[in-house]
């Protein structure tokens, strides 16, 4: 379980994510929605100890995050950000080949290379896994990270954002591969989403945040309500029931 | 499925010719043209054949190293005004305790006092790079020649000021070329140079990693500030060696490192570093062949390094891609 107690973030006299108290269920997806600035993005960010917290502690599986040394979290917890820049020239297979690295330290078995297949398989990044990253596109280098940090194969994937620059087509796989990768690989999913019908439909719980703090959380028909939404948006949406899910529709 | 199916083996493939590459110039420079006196020209130029295999090595690894670490293909501990910091600290040496003092010193303990004052400044860019907020490549890049600026004027400003007298101690003592190294500090160098290198062993595999940005190398399990905090060390004590040797060459460390880059056109440092080294050791020793054959030490292989590198600089800063 990921445990945050009284984590906050200050750049000077702005606090960015004040004092959020927090426990992630375990297994399923979640998502963290919100407005720009709400802190979303910080708060995974200083979950999964890539940025440091002003104050507070997290604890993931019981291991507090600044303490525990890099490698050993690094097999339980696996954070994908909103942008990778590289500096070199890498191709898919390559760099699906990095998510081994916490477990072989760059000298990957034969264990480790079907690891990387099965992350090259499940993202069907098949055709491309000889290409290098700079002659694909936005969504295609998208998920040949995703593959990295699933092919990490932690009980926690945390990612920032990852329907960025994803057509619609491949904005649905993306998310259904993550269902997949929750249902039957049994990894509990976070991820910050800007989209929330996609959050609606394939999340166990959301956590809606505001201002630097957790607003609201709890089951999507909890959450997708409108005056739910009002209060985290500022923004009149109304819910419609659509084959079972909650859709809001906010485009007038 | 012909003989291009084999592309994994590509950058082990330019690595061998480059160590042949290597071997044949080293050859060259030590048995061309000899006449005779065996005894005294090779011992001789094989002093000078270490020193340009040493800096080579020194040059490629800490500038690949360094470019690594900071994430970018531009800047290179040079430009970053390592190299003049190391000038300025022998300089201040020789004006404040003046050349009768520097001169009774063993050069080796000065050597290790410069060695520990690169090592603090490299604490201190780790600090600057690191610490805090993300700074800009631009903005790094600015301060890193505003620096450079800065140690250079200073040398030179205190080098004016000096005893005309000690002014020609310090380019004797300090400006060593490749035509008279000292055996003492070429030993010295070469021992550090290999302390270095054993430690840097270590963190080969975390340096592949680096490649990907700090956020995704800490996810990946490497300690970041410690590895790039190791790493700026190490560069530090390889500038140093370098600069002990031969003096301040601001561009080399560039040509050198973003031809290894091109030429074996992979991220695994394993390959990668060795490359560095040996087009390091290729050119310089190519370079004095030159040199004494074909100019008849006419010519100063430095100013065509710095000129070549310079347009490599520039084209690098004016193109758009992302470095």
């Amino acid at each position: 379980m990921i445990e945050a107690k009284n984590v906050t973030k200050r750049y000077g006299q702005t606090v960015v994510v004040d004092d959020v108290t927090l426990q992630l269920p375990v297994g399923g997806i979640t998502s963290i929605i919100g407005p720009n600035g709400a802190g979303k993005s910080t708060l995974l960010s200083m979950m999964s100890r890539v940025l440091p917290m002003s104050s507070g502690t997290v604890r993931v599986d019981g291991l507090d995050v600044t303490t525990t040394p890099g490698d050993v979290l690094a097999r339980r917890l696996a954070i994908l950000r909103q942008d990778n820049p590289l500096t070199a020239r890498l191709t898919v297979r390559e760099l699906v080949t990095f998510g081994r690295y916490p477990h072989s330290k760059g000298r990957p078995t034969v264990k480790d290379r079907e690891h990387v297949e099965q992350a090259i398989r499940h993202m069907g990044l098949d055709a491309l896994a000889e290409r290098f990253l700079d002659e694909l596109s936005g969504g295609q280098r998208q998920r040949a990270f995703v593959a990295m940090v699933l092919c990490q194969d932690t009980d926690y994937v945390l990612l920032d954002e990852p329907l960025n620059g994803l057509d619609l087509k491949h904005a649905v796989s993306m998310m259904k591969h993550l269902r997949h990768a929750a249902d039957a690989l049994q990894k509990s999913v976070v991820v910050v989403l800007h989209d929330i019908n996609f959050a609606s439909c394939y999340s166990n719980h959301l956590i809606a945040m505001r201002d630097g703090k957790v607003a609201f959380q709890g089951r999507p028909a909890d959450i997708m309500r409108p005056e739910v939404l009002r209060a985290v948006y500022e923004l009149d949406i109304s819910i419609q029931r659509i084959d079972g899910d909650f859709i809001a529709t906010h485009y007038r | 499925m012909s003989a291009s199916s084999v592309p994994l083996a590509r950058p082990e493939r330019t690595l061998f010719v480059l160590g042949c590459v290597a071997t044949a110039c080293a050859l060259v420079f030590l048995l061309v043209d000899v006449g005779g006196q065996w005894d005294f020209v090779l011992p001789f130029r094989g002093r000078k054949l270490a020193t340009a295999l040493l800096v080579g090595y020194a040059i490629g690894v800490s500038t690949v190293l360094f470019q690594t670490v900071t994430g970018n293909r531009v800047l290179t501990p040079a430009i970053m005004g390592f190299d003049y910091l190391y000038v300025l600290i022998q300089t201040c040496l020789l004006f404040f305790l003046g050349s009768g003092t520097v001169a009774r010193m063993d050069p080796r303990l000065l050597f290790g006092v410069e060695v520990v004052v690169m090592v603090a400044f490299s604490g201190l860019l780790h600090w600057g790079l690191f610490g805090g907020a993300r700074r800009s490549l631009h903005l790094l890049l600015l301060t890193g020649v505003v620096l450079g600026v800065l140690f250079r004027s200073l040398a030179q400003f205190l080098q004016r000021v000096i005893d005309p007298n000690e002014f020609i101690f310090l380019q004797d003592r300090f400006f060593a070329s490749f035509n008279n190294p000292d055996a003492h500090l070429l030993l010295v160098a070469a021992a550090v140079t290999l302390g270095v290198s054993l430690v840097g062993l270590r963190v080969l595999g975390a340096c592949d990693v680096l490649v990907l940005g700090r956020e995704a190398a800490i996810n990946l399990g490497v300690d970041h500030r410690r590895t790039a905090g190791l790493i700026l060390v190490l560069v530090a004590i390889l500038v140093s060696v370098s600069t002990a040797l031969v003096g301040p060459v601001t561009f080399f460390g560039l040509l050198v490192s973003n031809l290894a880059h091109m030429l074996m056109r992979t991220y695994r440092h394993v390959l990668l570093l060795p490359a560095a080294a040996l087009i390091g050791a290729v050119a310089l020793v190519a370079g004095q062949v030159a040199l004494e054959r074909l100019f008849a030490f006419d010519a100063s292989p430095r100013v065509i390094i710095e000129f070549v590198g310079g347009l490599v600089f520039i084209t690098m800063l004016m193109r758009k891609t992302p470095v």
